[in-house]
């Protein structure tokens, strides 16, 4: 038995899924708990957790995704720079079937833009000092665990002298769209499984504010079988018992105070900023910006471009999806005009999307 | 001139074209030292019903562990053909060369391709070489077509799966996929994951011994084996149920499905075929496959049911309940 075993043994889960039940039976009512990250939500349908959930425990998918909560203008913005020429655009693979308002990174590459997918940002920079001659322009996105990553690659770049590479930032972070979202009385969030690799960065404290102050039980969680029904179980034990605390399921992994050398790396290079959320809209605080000392590698600031009016797809229901309102099943798309091979919106083309999982997993 | 390059003219009809097919295509593929010049093979008569079927091979890169597109592209179209229960009799080869492809390398992809045909035992009897500019093609594409005889009264297709029905695979899932992958994007692994392409007309020359209790065979290449069930299911218009315990996964692809985030269920095989088959029947013919050497590590994982008509569903590891989809987009591309 390896390591992955131990947390998908099948006793195990379901003695968990039993002492679920007895303490849902205990609340006496309906508790909906979100997760906020793509894995928890690919891993939830996969194992079919949430037929092992009772029904007074209901597990919703929130803006987890970090293709998914990209807004259209980005995507636009992204298009505009790899029609420039000696321009090459450097991408993680999930964001170049991402639709913007009128094209995308696949149909732009298809037309002759030069369009990369990269395993990570330090692939970006090497792909910039091997192409002299051009603009190499990554487009960073992604929470807390990917922008130390992203700072590390532009510190990276400074250190080896190399002028051409940009990156055009749209990093977020999680802990205040959770605030606003709990607020929120039509989805009731009595709890949050809190992302794994966010939360090794920045920690349990970072969540203290919305447990404490705001009354919302978190219980960071990892991404095994076991790990999300123990989550789960604990979520339901604070509703039961009346408390909200930050737990952690996760601790093989995520320390307290996360990891402060990635932080330190990321506040070298990022300040925070204001954020546009697809589905949500702007979000004072919630994103992360190229600061002044290194504003020559920021693609907006260095190479402005002007991109078309941002326009979303109609009949698309990624922002109530994003925001926990709807499942994919309540979009009337879902599966009929929107699939995995013609996506309407960012939800279905990613792996970590909402509506991918569904399709994939769930009908 | 580099002798040891593909050359546009090697393509071109003229001599050079007729140099290469003189000295290495035709002896390497038919064991014959001199190409017939007419332009199409002529069969003798068969008894029975034919099969005929074609496929095309881009895989990339052309050599990967445990194979090339050369047996690739014999074993790919042989196992279409066993499939509808015929059996392979013949070939044909088209093969696409970019400029400057290495002659050495096309050696090894024709010896190969002979090899291949010879241990599934059809001869591959017609073909025709062309060569494309460099970057008008990646290396080499291949395509074959072929034909066989269905020497037996049964009708062996995908609508075919009653209620009840047992589903049998020959062994373990992914290999090929993983295989493709790993060579294709420099992954270290700890061993060897090796492609599990291999003909499959053999083993089901051994399966239809058990006669009109064999209801479907299929091949789960690309889009993996959660996709073949998915068509299976649609097709036969009823429901299968799988559990994932019983899926026979290496642990080498299982180990690196978890890093890259893929699902062995979509990861596309080479060697290996989906067989429903009569309840009452499922012991003896698990029995023959796995007396088979392509069949050690075969295994029942599901059964046909009436319900969830045209629905796969998986009892997953941990107990949970799940649907299992068919493959949505390109999971990898250019596997075969
Ligand atoms: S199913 Fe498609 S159209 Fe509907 S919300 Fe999801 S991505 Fe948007």
């Amino acid at each position: 038995m390896n390591y992955r075993d131990e947390y998908r043994d099948r006793e195990l889960v379901q003695g968990l899924a039993d002492r679920i039940g007895h303490l849902a039976d205990r609340a006496g009512r309906t508790m909906t708990f979100m997760e906020v990250c793509g894995t928890h939500t690919m891993a939830i349908y996969q194992y079919g957790i949430r037929s092992l959930l009772p029904p007074g425990v209901r597990l919703i998918s929130g803006p987890g995704c970090p293709v998914c909560v990209t807004p259209n203008e980005y995507i636009d913005r992204a298009v505009a720079y790899c029609r420039l020429p000696e321009t090459i655009v450097a991408t993680f693979g999930d964001m170049m079937r991402v639709p913007g308002s009128s094209s995308s990174l696949m149909a732009e590459r298809a037309q002759g833009a030069d369009v990369r997918i990269v395993y990570s940002s330090l692939d970006a920079v090497a792909l910039a000092m091997k192409n002299p001659g051009k603009r190499v322009i990554f487009l960073g996105i992604g929470f807390e665990t990917t922008a130390p990553t992203v700072a590390g690659s532009i510190l990276a770049a400074e250190e080896k002298k190399v002028g051409n590479y940009f990156v055009l930032a749209a990093h977020k972070t999680i802990p205040i769209p959770m605030q606003l979202l709990s607020a929120d009385p039509e989805t009731a969030i009595d709890g949050y499984l809190c992302p794994a690799h966010v939360s090794a960065i920045i920690g349990g404290a970072a969540y203290r504010s919305l447990a404490e102050g705001h009354g919302v039980p978190c219980v960071i969680t990892g991404f095994e079988p076991a790990d999300i029904m123990r989550g789960v179980e604990m979520l339901v034990r604070q509703v039961v018992e009346g408390e909200s605390l930050v737990e952690n399921e996760y601790s093989r992994v995520v320390q307290w105070d996360g990891n402060r050398k990635a932080r330190e790396v990321l506040e070298r290079v990022f300040v925070p900023c204001n954020a546009t959320w697809r589905g949500i809209g702007a979000i004072p605080g919630s994103g992360l910006a190229i600061n002044e000392r290194y504003a020559c590698y920021d693609a907006e600031r260095a190479l402005p471009v002007t991109a078309e009016e941002p326009r979303e797809h109609p009949g698309c229901r990624c922002g109530d999806i994003l925001r926990g309102k709807i499942t994919p099943f309540d979009c009337p798309l879902f599966a009929v005009a929107c699939t995995p091979e013609s996506p309407v919106g960012a939800c279905m083309v990613s792996s970590e999307g909402t509506c991918a999982a569904a399709f994939k997993y769930g009908r | 001139m580099p002798h040891d390059l593909i050359l546009l003219g090697h393509g071109s009809g003229g001599a050079l074209s007729h140099q290469l097919l003189d000295e290495l295509v035709v002896p390497t593929l038919s064991g014959i030292s001199q190409a017939g010049r007419d332009d199409a093979a002529v069969l003798d008569p068969v008894g029975g019903r034919l099969a005929f079927t074609t496929d095309c091979y881009v895989v990339d890169p052309p050599f990967f562990p445990g194979g090339s597109i050369g047996d690739l592209a014999v074993n790919g179209t042989v196992n279409d053909l066993a499939m509808m229960g015929a059996r392979p009799l013949y070939l044909s080869t088209g093969l696409i060369l970019e400029e400057g492809f290495s002659r050495d390398d096309l050696a090894r992809i024709l010896t190969a391709m002979r090899r291949a045909a010879d241990a599934a035992g059809v001869a591959i009897v017609t073909g025709d070489t062309k060569v494309v500019p460099r970057g008008k093609a990646d290396r080499i594409f291949i395509t074959t077509s072929g034909v066989g005889v269905l020497d037996h009264g049964l009708t062996i297709c995908g609508s075919g799966a009653r209620p009840g029905d047992r589903v049998i695979i020959n062994g373990t899932i992914g290999d090929h996929g993983i295989a493709v992958l790993a060579a294709r994007e420099g992954l270290e692994l700890s061993s060897d994951v090796t492609s599990d392409s291999a003909p499959l007309n053999d083993l089901v020359a051994e399966l239809l011994k058990e006669g009109d209790a064999i209801h479907v065979l299929r091949d789960p290449t690309r889009g993996g084996v959660a996709t073949t069930l998915k068509e299976i299911a649609l097709q036969s218009k009823l429901g299968i149920a799988i559990r994932e315990d019983q899926l026979p996964v290496s642990r080498e692809v299982g180990a690196v499905c978890a890093i890259l985030g893929l699902d062995p269920l979509y990861v596309a095989n080479e060697g290996k075929l989906l067989a429903v088959v009569a309840p009452e029947a499922a012991e003896r013919v698990l029995e023959r496959v796995r007396n088979h050497p392509l069949g050690r590590e075969s295994a029942v994982i599901g059964e046909v049911t009436d319900k969830n008509e045209g629905r796969v569903t998986m009892e997953t590891v941990v107990g949970g309940m799940r649907a299992v989809e068919m493959l949505a987009g390109e999971q990898l591309p250019r596997i075969c």
